[in-house]
């Protein structure tokens, strides 16, 4: 019965988010018009856009994984339900591994299954784009991982959305560049498994690691 | 003698006041003897000339940020782990030098790269992984500044320090490896040609000053922050003097 | 001397520019921070004097 409250903490989670639709889909959408942006502002060369390619989907995701971090922690800070957790008799960190599996399946997982559709609009075909599914169902747990740290210390701080970017974005790099890099090592033909594995260790270390830094920074904003 | 008497801010206040002139001078010294050998004794480059003269400060500069980040998160999570304000402070103290030696570096840096290697920037792993280096600064000073309970800002900016430096060899890890797979035409990079003895000798003298210059600035810095912090009890009102 | 005169001295074999581009926005900063750490400090010393006579008034 262990990890009934685990379970709860999860589902309540996502039936939340699925309530509030509109709040998940303005990420989904900030992504898909993000990468759209890309081919207007530099050109339709389809050369040059199918180089650039797997470097717009990742940027786009990064930021759109950032942009719906507020929502993990705020809306339960702000009505209170965040302090009661952290008094619940599980322990906190497990309750904020429930949470982020959650946030990752409302706002990666869109993102993963919708990037191999933009991936045609920039004329990648075949194996370049399951890697780039690949990539991003493995990069995006550990941008919601690492994310969760910063969505837990900016809570209730001034300016908390802009600064979450400044604390976020510079942790988020070595997954861009694995993520981004397998995309354009198959397509050179170098082949994507080394980058791959890196991105699997990334996320074992952010999945081992933040959940206890994310607790850490809760009990600190909530003190 | 008891070493923990001075791990509280009134009593750490009047020491601090004592060993930062040691340290200002020392650094004064020690940057007077690493320009003269830098600029007098130090003999051209037979490869770059005259420009390879900045690496007086570029390198040891470089060497400093990073060795400031680290010694700043260690002090961050002493005050996080151990609940010590003075801890905490001192870590606040650091952040504004280091984040300036990292400025000085990559500004030196792209100085010496544009005679040296015929651009203002490269993306080369170490520029890169300084680039970055340069955002978790700012990262721990803005987190710090936005939250005005000092021991709430403290405590989330020790995490972040200590979330950083675990990320620090991952990021440098890959910016070296997305660094090889990238690099095109250009020239070798990593060639360190064989340095004449002045160089090193100069170098290193520059690194000194350069780390007592640091440790001079956060002894400065944590005593205004230890009387701003303290404004409040009867010690703090009494100082007369600086 | 290497350098032989200021002139050769100030023209860095001819990376002027870059040298002293170098050492003098350093040297800038470096003492500027300094100017920013006296001032903090003068500060942080009045206020906490004020502090003070306002708590001995109340």
């Amino acid at each position: 019965m262990n990890g009934s409250p685990l379970l709860a903490a999860f589902r309540r989670d996502v039936l939340q988010a699925w309530r509030r639709r509109a709040d998940w889909l303005t990420t989904f959408f900030f992504f898909v018009i993000v990468v759209s942006l890309f081919p207007l502002g530099v050109g339709p060369e389809p050369e040059m856009l199918k180089t650039m390619a797997p470097g717009i989907l990742w940027v786009a995701a990064l930021l759109a994984a950032m942009l719906s971090l507020p929502r993990v922690y705020g809306t339960d800070y702000a009505d209170g339900t965040l302090e009661q957790l952290v008094l619940a008799p599980q322990p906190l960190a497990m309750l904020v591994l429930a949470k982020t599996v959650a946030h990752w399946l409302l706002s990666g997982l869109p993102l993963a299954l919708m990037a191999p559709v933009l991936g045609l609009q920039f004329g990648l075909e075949g194996e370049p784009l399951t890697v780039l599914f690949w990539s991003l169902l493995l990069g995006t747990p550990c941008l919601s991982f690492i994310g969760g740290v910063g969505a837990a210390l900016t809570l209730g701080v001034r300016g908390g959305g802009v600064l979450v970017a400044l604390l976020v974005l510079p942790l988020y790099i070595p997954v861009l560049i694995f993520g981004a890099g397998a995309v354009q090592a198959v397509a050179t033909g170098t082949g994507a498994g080394g980058h791959l594995s890196l991105l699997g260790a990334c996320l074992c270390i952010a999945a081992a690691l933040s959940p206890w830094a994310t607790s850490a920074a809760l009990r600190v904003s909530l003190e | 003698m008891n070493l923990f008497k001075f791990s509280s801010p009134q009593t750490f206040y009047p020491l601090a006041g004592r060993l930062a002139p040691l340290f200002w001078g020392l650094a004064a010294v020690l940057g007077a003897v690493g320009l003269y050998i830098g600029f007098f004794v130090a003999p051209t480059d037979f490869q770059q000339g005259d420009s390879y003269r900045i690496i007086f400060i570029h390198v040891p500069a470089a060497w400093m940020s990073m060795f400031l980040y680290l010694v700043m998160a260690v002090w961050a999570a002493v005050g996080l782990v151990l609940n010590t304000r003075l801890s905490s402070m001192m870590a606040t103290a650091l952040a504004p030098t280091g984040a300036l030696m990292t400025f000085i570096a990559l500004w030196t840096g792209s100085l010496w790269g544009r005679p040296t290697w015929g651009t203002w920037w490269v993306w080369d792993a170490r520029l890169t992984s300084e680039l970055i280096l340069l955002f978790l600064y700012i990262g721990f000073m803005a987190l710090h500044a936005s939250i005005d309970e000092p021991r709430r800002a403290d405590k989330a900016a020790a995490i972040l320090a200590i979330v950083g430096v675990v990320n620090v060899p991952i990021i440098y890890f890959s910016v070296k490896w997305w660094n090889t797979l990238h690099q095109g035409s250009s020239v070798s990079l990593t060639k360190s040609p064989s340095m004449a003895a002045t160089m090193l000798a100069g170098m290193l003298v520059m690194a000194l000053a350069f780390w007592m210059y640091s440790i001079a600035a956060g002894l400065t810095r944590v005593r205004s922050i230890i009387l701003e912090r303290e404004r409040n009890s009867a010690w703090a009102g009494a100082m007369q003097e600086n | 001397m290497q350098w032989g005169s200021l002139e050769n001295f100030l023209n860095m074999g001819g990376y002027a520019k870059f040298v002293w581009g170098s050492f003098v926005v350093t040297a800038v900063l470096l003492a500027g921070e300094v100017v920013l750490l006296r001032r903090r400090h003068r500060a942080a010393l009045a206020d906490a004097r004020r502090h003070a006579r306002l708590g001995r008034d109340a």
